[in-house]
């Protein structure tokens, strides 16, 4: 790979709330067109990451580039979108406004035109029919893919999901990680924080699993998910089965 | 009960009843506007504002309205602030009314999940946007219940007024009373006049309720829309 292709660069990021360390000496880049997905137990740091990289979160030390520029908390950060765990679609306004608000009001575009191209978006991921619906009348499945499309339409260099199944019912996954396979199909980089493992070893370029706060392996899914190189992979990975459980 | 009293009565008490809602509306207006600068100054916490902002509001709620206004009306005078009995009686509601606005203002803003500001920010919104297009509208609708209470509970208030010598309801029931001993009819003509102002007052707000917070109450549509929805997606599990 060529030195330009890299489009997310962190250094040695260290974060840490108060005392308590959450992340260490983090070193890890993202190439255009990938899709990182970050595995570990819970409280392991990944989603503070990802959080750090969307620039919500201060750090301690190190760097975060994207695209040649540094991420700072509270800095205009357009080049990230981002959805999360818990849906964050405005209760207010409908499905089409919750998609239009940004476009319109951050990068000034015509109304009728934006309108037009969240529809479209709408349309690919199913809910061309939910355009007047209000976030409580859509269901949880539903409501991730329209974070999913207001985070598009910004259209982000790189977009990061924060466990953006973990909250849904089962039957409500499969139409939300269908969307973002087919998003890293089209070449999207990303970076996803998952506890489903079988979307995870499909999505992903590359596999990174963290635990205390430190990366402790990087590998591709083929090999991480059948022969990864640590022994702390190989426990985490053993808790998603239950063939160690006898009766 | 003499209907002939209650008839002549019943201009005086219009006067007092106009009088009564104009100093409430002024008052309230003012407080409405204290209380979302004190709410947004307590939201952000902003320094050194935020502390006074505190000490005015333990003050203002703490203290009942007669002696806030005999402060006002007595009490500046000594120190060389001449004020007349209708701003006195503005100034004072709004001391009282600025600080429950306050309080109503902040407990909406602050129920509003962070996670909605989160997701504003990173869709590249600035502060300001955010308060306006996501925060604001969220905490108004939270904030309209109690709002609504505070504004019956001010106007009621206003019947202190009369301890300055402003002629509201309660000063020309009693002055009524004092004069001609025509207790029922005065006592009678009161009540109904704050039940003609306070009762619109109860039904706009329960109309503003619904309208504003109808994103958040499920109707019957969005039921049946909800259980159509559940069937379609596990009927979309089998295939």
């Amino acid at each position: 790979m060529s030195e330009t292709s890299e489009l997310l660069e962190i250094k040695h990021l260290t974060k840490s709330f108060g005392t308590t360390s959450v992340l260490e000496d983090i070193n890890l880049t993202v190439r255009k067109g990938e899709a990182v997905v970050l595995v570990g137990p819970s409280g392991c740091g990944k989603s503070t990451l990802l959080r750090c990289i969307g620039a919500l979160e201060d750090i301690q030390g190190g760097e975060i580039i994207i695209d040649g520029e540094r991420i700072v908390k509270g800095g205009k950060n357009p080049k990230v979108g981002m959805v999360f765990q818990s849906y964050d679609l405005f209760p207010h306004l409908n499905v089409l406004d919750n998609i239009t608000l940004a476009p319109r009001k951050v990068l000034k575009r015509d109304k009728a035109q934006v309108k037009e191209e969240a529809r479209e978006l709408l349309r690919r991921v199913g809910l061309a029919d939910k355009e007047k619906s209000l976030p409580r009348e859509l269901s949880g499945g539903q409501k991730q893919r329209v974070a999913i499309v207001r985070a598009l339409i910004m259209q982000p260099e790189i977009m990061l999901f924060d466990e953006v199944t973990a909250a849904l019912d089962p039957e409500m996954v499969r139409e939300v990680l269908e969307v973002i396979l087919d998003l890293a199909k089209q070449g999207r980089t990303m970076m996803i924080v998952t506890h489903e493992m079988q979307f995870a070893r499909a999505v992903a370029d590359r596999v990174i699993m963290i635990d205390g706060g430190r990366i402790i392996e990087e590998n591709t899914p083929g090999r991480f998910f059948t022969e990864p190189q640590t022994e702390r992979a190989r426990q985490f990975l053993n808790t998603f089965t239950y063939e160690s459980v006898k009766k | 009960m003499d209907p002939q009293v209650i008839n002549e009565y019943l201009p005086l008490f219009g006067d007092a009843a106009l009088l009564t809602v104009g100093l409430g509306a002024a008052g309230i207006g003012l407080s409405i506007v204290i209380g979302l600068i004190c709410s947004l100054v307590q939201f952000y916490r902003i320094p050194a504002a935020r502390q006074i902002v505190r000490i005015y509001i333990e003050l203002s709620r703490n203290t009942p309205l007669l002696i806030q206004l005999f402060f006002i009306y007595f009490g500046l005078p000594k120190i060389g602030i001449k004020t007349d009995p209708t701003v006195c009686g503005i100034v004072g509601l709004a001391f009282l009314g600025g600080s429950y606005m306050a309080e109503t203002f902040r407990s909406g803003l602050e129920a509003v999940d962070k996670v909605q500001s989160e997701s504003a920010y990173t869709l590249g919104l600035n502060r300001f946007q955010t308060f306006i297009y996501v925060i604001l509208p969220q905490a108004v609708s939270t904030s309209i219940p109690p709002f609504v209470a505070n504004v019956i509970f001010l106007l009621k208030e206003t019947s202190v007024f009369s301890a300055v010598s402003l002629m509201d309801l309660m000063f020309t029931a009693k002055d009524l009373i004092g004069l001609y001993y025509n207790t029922t009819e005065s006592l009678f003509l009161l009540v109904v006049f704050y039940l003609i102002i306070l009762l619109p007052v109860s039904l706009l707000g329960a109309l503003l309720e619904r309208k504003l917070t109808g994103y958040r109450t499920a109707n019957e549509k969005v039921r049946r829309g909800m259980i159509a929805q559940r069937k379609e997606a596990s009927g979309n599990v089998g295939n």
